[in-house]
């Protein structure tokens, strides 16, 4: 097997077995990222020079017995929202063109800790605000799968990279979905985990009570490995949370028997395309066959979680970019009069458009005689919303449904239309909002090959169980096609 | 008949609390360094950077709550108030709005006439400084220096309850002799570690509604306070009888020109957009909590010279004195502590001290000699081995240098001759060399003597003890 | 559209958020915004009588750090980022007029 073709466990294994080196990984990659990112756009920066000095640094480690981890060689992409010292991170906006942070995000730490080599950062939707990888300042990423199809997003870059094997993992975020679509477009696994899990110290914040970072992967296998890394009580992040049970690859087991899935009647209304419909179906059977107990419910409250989450992500987002003033870093404008001209020439310069249609809604939400009515409207049906999941889970291990209502839809076919683009969110949005981990894994290919995915959502700490579901489905489901064998 | 006014005010009253590091992040918060070199991706508001509470800024906000009388809020939170400015490198100020950690709490003070009243306070909340901008004339810019970005602040907020300038000094001056025993503050108006924002309206005596108020900043001595009441309290009086409407407004007091003008803006919407902070998590105060931060609460004034006057033999207006100060209450119990002698000591801080502090414009806060060292110079006095004239020498230099008595007499050969033989010899050559006034003396003029201890003294480079050169001279005459 | 969105508003909107749009920009975030605030306002279908607020999904509480300094000084890599800067400290058009 080419070690282009290795998962990063297969990976870690021959570097450790001596068949191969970090240096080779990290070099096969680069070469590969040069020969056909043209195509894909999936970095925004490449770090050839740093990634194979980690590489050295990494292997000799290896060598002398010092790093001895599931993924000490690896090479990975890391979605461009995630500060690495000494490193380009642009949030794929304009107004961060040149910012070079001076520190390392905690989840990218813990994997350099674990001997992971940075190959560059992943390109992505404005400051993760879209679903399609099409809002970036640097270009729009194309889909492996077929070019003339949006990746996803907004971790478009990374599930790209992945799928394109330009990577043999990467980190995304996912603030409404971002992991997870793009994981399902891409034909690839992504992981939202329970919000407190990964330290949000270093990702540059869109919406802070929903944003998460989790793993982009080839497989589950894959996915638990990462998480186990990247999982951390952080000091530095008042939200992270101090768990035990973080030995996630101890869950890749092959066995559902017993497990109660529910499947919510709520997913599978109007507006899910067909062939979506039926490979989901079809995976909620071979989980049965498995031994698990499947049944359908009502989850309830499904259709206002759209309108929650763009409040609340929104009105988190008008706030924490506000720090982007052209004073400590990144783009000023190059001429103004007075200091409020240069603040609003510099973010009106330095934003897309969606970012500032979104910016401006919620500041509107939050300004004087709309909080009630908005803002806290919202912060009121999320409670509700966390409650309907409470009581599912009261009955169910996992709920399995549906990522997105459609499989990658066409470049340029999405941003005209704001709200029906946020409408493609239904699925992945209410696990943000109730905290909740959830796992897309690919489940069939529609009539285009284009992949379509599946997703499993578990209760806050139980990822455990949505590892063990996908672990299982996925050995009944057999290897997947990849990408590169649809494009050529 | 001219209309009679009332003035109703209510103040906003910032204090910097005295902990080692800022409200979110292991900056230090120590005065004077370089521009940013106290500074963080925190406090600097680098992307992806997030806030962790110190532990030490609720614990002295729970403390000024409960010595104010305050409820303590039980579930508390962070708000964002959002608004654009360069000290404020986020654009937000962490602060607190919706849930602040106390409320409804109120400070007693003495009126003008001699009677007490109470000013309540509406709430207390915690919140981050901002930066400090410095205008750079030859650039025609101004420069951002984050050090004192993210140092903790309290808000103690008032209820309208005042009614005059000496009321507000009266209850500045509570406040801060509070929080100063708490030792949660130094409360430096001019350093600017209490900052006080006055909201003021007028209104006809009599009236029950309250007028339009105007909130004034930049107000840094009790001074300037007093004059920027009066002088808004004025403007508003003016406004009223000539018909104009008084605006609600934030208005600069400049203390050079003596007046406040508007600080307006169609670029400041004054909508700060408060939301609960998603960065951080609620507090949660226990009753254990507020049980270990009442049992550390200090003794405080009222307390402390009840507990003198049984203690110590020294009059009411001293204890009056020494308790107007933590710093100077300490001082005079360690000192008391160490030496033994409560009178001595309350002498030396009403005397020189009071006169020092007088001549060089300090406060008590900034008194700078040990407790250990004034204790020594009272033992040096008491053991005659320097005389008193002396002694305000060396406690000249303790003031200035806190310097070590013992070692400042010994280094400069102060110490009182009280050996007889050298000393006879000196009063003889006095004797000598001054026959008028020893005629003097024994024609009955008792004065004389006076002016020979003094020719002695002078001789002895005041090195000797004035009694006993009084007592020797008598003999020897 | 039952949420007409004046210029006024956007007008507002654009000094709370220090956004500047062009004309053309402004008639979009218009109907954008009064079309999302129509899909907003969907929620009013549910009666959320007596239900807190829920701004932490979990009710983790009481994380603080203990009053130790543990940074030193890095002004030089703060400023490494710095559109402009003098003397050590930020650049900025005057704030004092």
């Amino acid at each position: 097997m080419s070690i282009i073709d290795m998962t990063a466990a297969e990976l870690a294994a021959a570097i450790r077995e001596g068949k191969t080196t970090a240096v080779d990984a990290a070099e096969a990659m680069l070469e590969r990222i040069e020969e056909q990112d043209k195509l894909y756009n999936c970095y925004v920066t490449v770090d050839a020079e740093g990634a194979l000095a980690q590489a050295r640094a990494v292997q000799a480690k290896i060598e002398a017995g010092e790093l001895t981890g599931r993924l000490a060689g690896v090479p990975v992409a890391i979605k461009d929202n995630m500060c690495t010292a000494g490193l380009l991170t642009t949030c794929s906006s304009k107004i961060l063109y040149n910012f070079v942070p001076t520190y390392t995000a905690e989840a990218v730490r813990n994997l350099q800790k674990a001997g992971a080599v940075l190959l560059g950062k992943t390109n992505m939707d404005e400051f993760a605000m879209g679903s399609t990888t099409e809002t970036s300042a640097y270009g729009v990423t194309k889909n492996p799968w077929n070019t003339e199809h949006v990746p996803g997003g907004s971790s478009g870059g990374s599930a790209a990279a992945v799928a394109a094997k330009e990577c043999f993992y990467a980190l995304g975020s996912d603030t409404g979905g971002s992991i997870r679509q793009p994981a399902s477009y891409c034909g690839t696994v992504g992981m939202k985990p329970t919000y407190g899990t990964v330290s949000r110290y270093g990702l540059i914040a869109y919406g802070s009570s929903l944003d998460q970072i989790g793993p982009l992967t080839r497989d589950v296998t894959d996915c638990a490995a990462v998480l186990e890394v990247i999982a951390s009580h952080d000091e530095k992040d008042s939200t992270s949370i101090e768990r035990q049970d973080t030995d996630f690859t101890a869950a890749l087991i092959d066995d559902v028997k017993g497990m109660r899935i529910g499947i919510p009647n709520d997913y599978f209304g109007d507006g899910l395309d067909g062939e979506v419909k039926e490979a989901v179906l079809a995976a909620a059977k071979t989980l049965e066959d498995k031994g698990a107990v499947v049944e359908r419910f009502d989850l309830s409250l499904v259709e206002y979680a759209i309108p929650t989450y763009y409040t609340i992500a929104a009105a988190e987002a008008s706030s924490n970019l506000e720090r982007f003033d052209g004073i400590k870093y990144g783009y000023r404008t190059k001429e103004y009069a007075g200091l409020h001209n240069m603040y609003k020439k510099s973010r009106s310069e330095g934003f897309g458009e969606e970012v500032k249609r979104r910016i401006m809604l919620g500041s509107f939400v939050l300004s004087s005689g709309y909080y009630d009515a908005y803002y806290l409207k919202a912060l009121r049906v999320k409670a509700l919303i966390k409650k309907a999941f409470d009581e599912a889970f009261a009955k169910y291990d996992v709920i399995l449904g549906p990522v997105a209502p459609t499989t990658a839809p066409r470049l340029g076919s999405s941003l005209a239309d704001p709200i029906k683009m946020y409408l493609g969110d239904i699925y992945t949005i209410a696990v943000n909002l109730a905290g909740l981990p959830g796992i897309s894994l690919p489940c069939g290919t529609d009539r285009n090959g284009l992949p379509i995915g599946l997703q499993l959502i578990g209760d806050c700490f139980q990822e455990k169980k949505l590892i063990r579901a996908a672990y299982t489905y996925e050995r009944a489901r057999g290897a997947f096609p990849t990408a590169e064998k649809e494009v050529g | 008949m001219a209309t009679e006014y009332e003035t109703v005010i209510g103040l906003e009253v910032h204090v910097e609390l005295a902990t080692k590091t800022k409200i979110f992040c292991g900056c230090s918060t120590a005065f004077g360094a370089e521009p940013n070199t106290q500074t963080c991706p925190v406090c600097t508001g680098m992307p992806g950077s997030l806030p962790v509470l110190n532990r030490q800024v609720l614990e002295y906000a729970i403390a000024v709550g409960l010595a104010t009388n305050c409820e303590i809020t039980r579930y508390a939170k962070f708000d964002r108030k959002n608004y654009f400015y360069p000290d404020n490198p986020q654009n937000y100020q962490i602060s607190q709005l919706y849930l602040p950690i106390c409320r409804n709490g109120g400070v007693e003070i003495e009126t003008e006439e001699g009677g007490v009243k109470i000013v309540g306070i509406h709430e207390i909340h915690m919140e981050e400084d901002a930066g400090k901008l410095i205008h750079d004339d030859w650039e025609d810019c101004s420069l951002v220096d984050y050090n004192r970005s993210g140092v903790p602040l309290i808000e103690i907020v008032s209820e309208p309850d005042m009614r005059s300038a000496e009321e507000v000094i009266a209850y500045l001056e509570k406040l801060r002799l509070l929080i100063q025993y708490l030792g949660a503050s130094d409360c430096k108006l001019q350093e600017g570690s209490m900052r006080a924002d006055v909201n003021l309206s007028v209104r006809e005596v009599g009236a029950k509604e309250f007028g339009t108020r105007t909130e004034m900043k930049n107000l840094n001595s009790f001074k300037a306070i007093a004059r920027a009441i009066e002088g808004e309290t004025q403007r508003q009086i003016d406004l009223i009888e000539s018909g104009e409407k008084v605006v609600q407004e934030t208005r600069r007091w400049d203390d050079v020109k003596g007046e406040s003008y508007a600080m307006r803006s169609k670029e400041d919407a004054q909508d700060y957009r408060y939301f609960p902070d998603p960065d951080l998590v609620p507090v949660a105060v226990s009753d254990e909590m507020l049980d270990e931060i009442r049992a550390k609460q200090p003794e405080f004034r009222t307390e402390k010279m009840k507990r003198y006057k049984e203690e110590f033999d020294i009059p009411d207006y001293d204890i009056e004195i020494i308790t107007g100060s933590k710093h100077m209450a300490d001082l005079f119990e360690a000192a008391t502590a160490l030496c033994g002698q409560p009178k001595k000591v309350s002498n030396w801080l009403m005397g020189e001290t009071l006169r020092l502090m007088k001549e060089r414009e300090i406060e008590a806060e900034d008194l700078r000699f040990s407790p250990e060292n004034l204790a020594k110079l009272v033992a040096l006095t008491d053991s005659k081995a320097i005389n008193s004239s002396v002694a305000k020498e060396v406690f000249e230099a303790m003031f200035e240098e806190n310097v070590d008595p013992e070692k400042y007499v010994e280094e400069k050969g102060l110490k009182t001759v009280n050996d007889e033989g050298a000393l006879r010899g000196v009063i003889e050559k006095v004797i000598a060399e001054n026959p008028r006034s020893v005629e003097d003396y024994h024609n009955g003029k008792e004065k004389a003597i006076g002016f020979l201890v003094g020719q002695t003294m002078k001789a002895m480079k005041g090195k000797a003890d004035p009694a006993m050169v009084n007592q020797m001279l008598k003999e020897l005459l | 559209m039952a949420n007409i969105i004046s210029d006024e508003t956007i007008e507002y909107v654009g000094i709370l958020a220090k956004l500047e749009l062009s004309d053309e920009e402004k008639e979009r975030a218009k109907s954008d915004m009064g079309r999302m605030l129509d899909y907003i306002d969907k929620l009013g279908e549910l009666d959320t009588e007596g239900v807190e607020p829920m701004s932490h999904v979990f009710p983790v509480q009481n994380v603080f750090r203990e009053d130790v300094v543990t940074n030193g000084d890095t002004r030089e890599a703060l400023l490494t980022n710095a559109p402009e800067q003098k003397d050590g400290m930020f650049m900025v058009p005057k704030t004092f007029e």
